[in-house]
């Protein structure tokens, strides 16, 4: 009976796992080691900043929140896996290449330039 | 991606009678819902690679102008609803209507397709499957070009065109690539008429590129980067028996459009017909509007 339990509990569990696990940063092991090491060419300048509130606001806002505070269904970009554990070559190939099993569309149509002034602006949130 | 609108059908008897009820509940929609914005590319005939967002709907509305030599005037129009499924699966309902010159207003059937990413990665170049199924008859709103596809098809009058149902399949491979800014797009078509007719074939081929790569910092409505500029080219490459351009019709156009404010694109491509079997000249025309979320707004927690 105990064994029945244990097995039911485990067929539950293991599609959850697989999700939460999924929503826990594991496309970043998907990440090669060239895009990870992408700088932004803008830093932290307060033009691009700007530019990259104003793209987070039109295209990215009404999954993540007006504010990245994240929504019912989708994840805070304030998160301590987009601030410090993520670099910006890791936001840049994600923004690229989306996670679309996962629901996260591939950015790719948005000029690279636009791509790195949204980053800058997540980037710049953490402060 | 493609555009099109929730607007009034250009004519003098009004709105096409059977498309009324679709064209009050897109003003419903686009009063009281909001927007978000997403990119369009110019592109009327040609798809690109790129997808709906998950959970947005667009509407959009297409309209094309032409005379045929010898022939009416006419604007083929439709209403398409495209919505987001997933990431990778992209689904589309058209509504087809048409008015000709001297003759009538007519509504010309429905299209429905589908299309899937198969590889969930960008890459230097993207494959997608698109399959469609359509119920036409007197059809003018040259959303593609196979077979012999010319001309002399529009000189019927409405009456005896609609006599031919076209219940036809179409599948085509869309190929897109993005490259420093660049969308360059590739289809390509294969059509069967469901009653015993052979598989015809078509190309479609566009790239376009924002004026301006990189965003303003502040709030603008005309500046660079929501505009954008390119060409495209499509016609009809012949039929499982007569395969290549002999008796085909060509068309050669460039590109623009403008993201308005509110969610909303505006098109607009004048296209000019290759050789003698196209119609000189077609002007298309091209209004979108993307509804963000579509069905997280009829439930609470709605972002």
């Amino acid at each position: 009976m105990i064994r029945r339990l244990s097995l039911a509990l485990v067929l539950v569990l293991a599609p959850a796992a697989v999700m939460f696990g999924a929503a826990d940063g594991s496309w970043m092991r998907n990440v090669p080691a060239r895009d990870h090491e992408k700088v932004s060419p803008y830093g932290g300048q307060d033009d691009a900043i700007a530019a990259g509130r104003r793209i987070f606001v039109d295209r990215c806002s009404h999954c993540h929140g007006e504010d990245a505070e994240g929504t019912k269904k989708r994840p805070p970009l304030k998160s301590e896996r987009v601030q410090h554990q993520a670099t910006e070559g890791d936001l840049h190939w994600l923004l690229v290449n989306g996670n679309m099993k996962k629901g996260m569309p591939s950015w790719a149509r948005l000029p690279d330039q636009q791509l790195w002034q949204v980053i800058s602006y997540l980037k710049s949130l953490r402060q | 991606m493609k555009v099109l609108s929730c607007n009034r059908f250009a004519t003098t008897d009004g709105l096409i009678p059977s498309m009324r009820p679709v064209v009050v509940l897109c003003l419903f929609v686009a009063v009281f819902i909001g927007a978000s914005r997403a990119q369009e590319r110019p592109y009327f005939v040609t798809y690109s690679h790129e997808m709906e967002e998950p959970g947005n709907l667009e509407i959009e509305f297409f309209s094309v102008l032409g005379k045929p030599p010898a022939g009416n005037r006419f604007i083929g129009s439709n209403i398409e609803f495209e919505y987001g499924v997933t990431a990778w699966w992209t689904s589309e309902f058209y509504l087809d209507g048409q008015i000709t010159q001297h003759d009538s207003t007519i509504f010309t059937g429905y299209r429905w397709e589908n299309r899937f990413r198969p590889l969930l990665r960008e890459h230097w170049i993207n494959p997608v499957i698109y399959i469609e199924f359509e119920n036409t008859s007197a059809d003018k709103a040259l959303r593609e070009v196979v077979g012999h596809d010319g001309r002399d098809d529009f000189l019927e009058s409405n009456a005896a065109a609609r006599q031919d149902k076209e219940r036809e399949l179409e599948l085509k491979l869309i190929l897109g690539s993005n490259y420093h800014g660049w969308n360059i797009s590739e289809n390509i078509i294969a059509e069967k008429n469901l009653s015993n007719e052979p598989w015809e074939f078509g190309y479609a081929v566009a790239a376009s590129r924002p004026l301006s790569l990189a965003a303003s910092a502040h709030n603008c409505t005309f500046c660079g980067e929501k505009f954008q500029a390119g060409a495209e080219m499509y016609g009809g490459l012949g039929d499982r028996y007569s395969f290549g351009t002999h008796l085909t019709s060509h068309y050669l156009g460039p590109l623009i459009n403008w993201e308005g404010p509110n969610g909303m694109t505006l098109s607009f491509s004048p296209q000019f017909g290759l050789n003698n079997y196209s119609i000189p000249r077609l002007y298309r025309f091209g209004v979108s509007y993307e509804i963000d979320q579509l069905f997280s707004r009829f439930h609470r927690g709605a972002p």
